[in-house]
């Protein structure tokens, strides 16, 4: 066989693959006018058809960030309590694209609870463990020495250690969407929940009024956010491990299904001075004891499943 | 052959573009978006697209009592105005930008959590152009402790 023929065909399909990525990948960008509009004027449109089946062109479903979580047990009233952290010691165990994507979650939800608290030596340990992670998966640059040297650096200056736990999980978050590893992304998320939930329920004594406790709360209101992580998940349920996560997430809804919440209208008051908006509204919940204590038993067990 | 590799060079580099787009998308909300959110810390989320005139997009988020919140609809500027509004779950409208002179910022609390969704549109251009601009557009948020 001609060697030099083959190279050459070879190529010239290469061409071929490329010139079709360009010229698809460049007509998700620009759009012109012209062939739109002849576009539109050959259809009979129907106002409210158009109306009814109208599609966005993009939908994010936003889960609460390991930042955003430590930030709502915080102010919830948690206290501090090193033992329900993840050991750092475990980052050995995972070797498996799942379970450093869950455990970056959790690892990053345990840093953001420890620098609130500020908890300098855990902060370090819990941003090393995060770039161990982090360094598993392929992602480059979102955890370098650099960000260790930065955080070691500024380590009671709680204003910047916060700046850099949120570009590191912007950097994670990005990562994935450039690289078309979103069900990755949404895996390191629903971790990064799971851990924040499992924190919660742990710090929620057992003498505790629970309809009248913020950290119980705050726990319940994760009802609302469960549709946003089964969207998400559904989002990616072409991957297998996304898959695995959900059954957890199912069970996970199927206790909160027995949680009754109902909210009043919700009224927009926004204050001259300040310009900020209270989004004024009532919440009643109805709840049983025994669907709290089924839930924080079922939280535990998912949450050492990810982690153990 | 010199010349299919000359070719090859060509088409690869223009096939990097729209993930070139993508990095720059990120860089824009790292460099210009976050500095909009302070005195607010930005939650560290990544909510950021290429959108073109005339199309829209949506963000279903859960927002929690006792926070203070900051949403920041940065654009590159390049493209038109963008109309946003915040949604109840009934898509009651909470508020409208365009009643605030197209506001890109919005500061909030809430009294009980609630789910909620940001809705997005960019304006057509009114100036006369054979093509649609395109640009980065990132949803940011803000959290700050209640000071209360």
């Amino acid at each position: 066989m001609d060697i030099k023929s083959v190279h050459s065909k070879a190529l010239c399909f290469l061409a071929v693959i490329v010139s079709v990525t360009i010229i698809t990948g460049c007509g998700s960008n620009k759009k012109n006018k012209d062939t739109e509009e002849v576009t539109i004027e050959s259809l009979e449109i129907d106002e409210q058809l158009i109306k009814d089946v109208k599609t966005v062109k993009e939908i994010f479903y936003s889960l609460p960030s390991p930042l955003e979580t430590a930030m709502i047990l915080k102010q919830a009233g948690a206290v501090y309590n090193e033992e329900l952290l993840n050991p750092t010691e475990n980052v050995t165990n995972y070797v498996t694209n799942k379970s450093m994507a869950l455990n970056l979650g959790v690892y990053t939800t345990d840093l953001s609870y420890a620098s609130l608290f500020d908890q300098t030596q855990a902060t370090i340990n819990y941003m090393n463990a995060s770039k161990r992670m982090a360094e598993g998966l392929g992602i480059l640059n979102a955890i370098d020495e650099n960000v260790i040297e930065r955080l070691e650096a500024n380590i009671n200056n709680r204003d910047v250690i916060m700046d850099i736990i949120s570009e590191t999980i912007m950097n994670s978050s990005s990562f994935f969407e450039e690289n078309d590893r979103q069900a990755m992304s949404t895996i390191v998320l629903v971790g990064g929940w799971v851990e924040g939930l499992y924190i919660a329920t742990n710090l929620v004594g057992p003498d505790v009024d629970l309809n009248n406790n913020e950290l119980v709360n705050r726990i319940i209101d994760q009802k609302l956010t469960l549709s946003t992580v089964l969207s998400l998940l559904d989002e990616n349920k072409d991957n297998e491990d996304v898959i695995t996560v959900m059954t957890n997430v199912n069970e996970l809804k199927a206790i909160f299904e027995k949680i009754e919440i109902t909210s009043s209208k919700i009224e927009p008051v926004t204050d001259d001075e300040t310009n900020v908006t209270t989004l004024k509204s009532k919440t009643e919940v109805k709840m049983k004891p025994e669907t709290y204590y089924e839930l924080k038993e079922k939280v535990k067990i998912i949450r050492n499943n990810f982690t153990l | 052959m010199k010349k299919i590799y000359q070719i090859l060079i060509v088409l690869t580099v223009l096939a990097l573009i729209p993930f070139q787009g993508n990095a720059q998308c990120k860089s824009f909300a790292k460099k210009v978006c976050k500095l909009e959110l302070t005195p607010y810390i930005h939650d560290g989320n990544f909510n950021a697209a290429i959108l073109t005139e005339g199309e829209d997009a949506e963000l279903y988020k859960t927002f929690y009592a006792g926070q203070n919140y900051r949403i920041y609809i940065c654009g590159s500027d390049a493209l038109p105005e963008i109309e946003f509004q915040v949604l109840d779950v009934n898509r009651n409208v909470l508020y409208d930008n365009r009643k605030s002179d197209y506001s890109r910022i919005w500061d909030f609390k809430l009294e009980s959590s609630q789910q909620l969704i940001i809705s997005l549109r960019v304006k057509n251009s009114e100036e006369e152009t054979d093509e649609l601009v395109s640009g980065c557009v990132a949803i940011m948020f803000g959290i700050k402790e209640n000071a209360d």
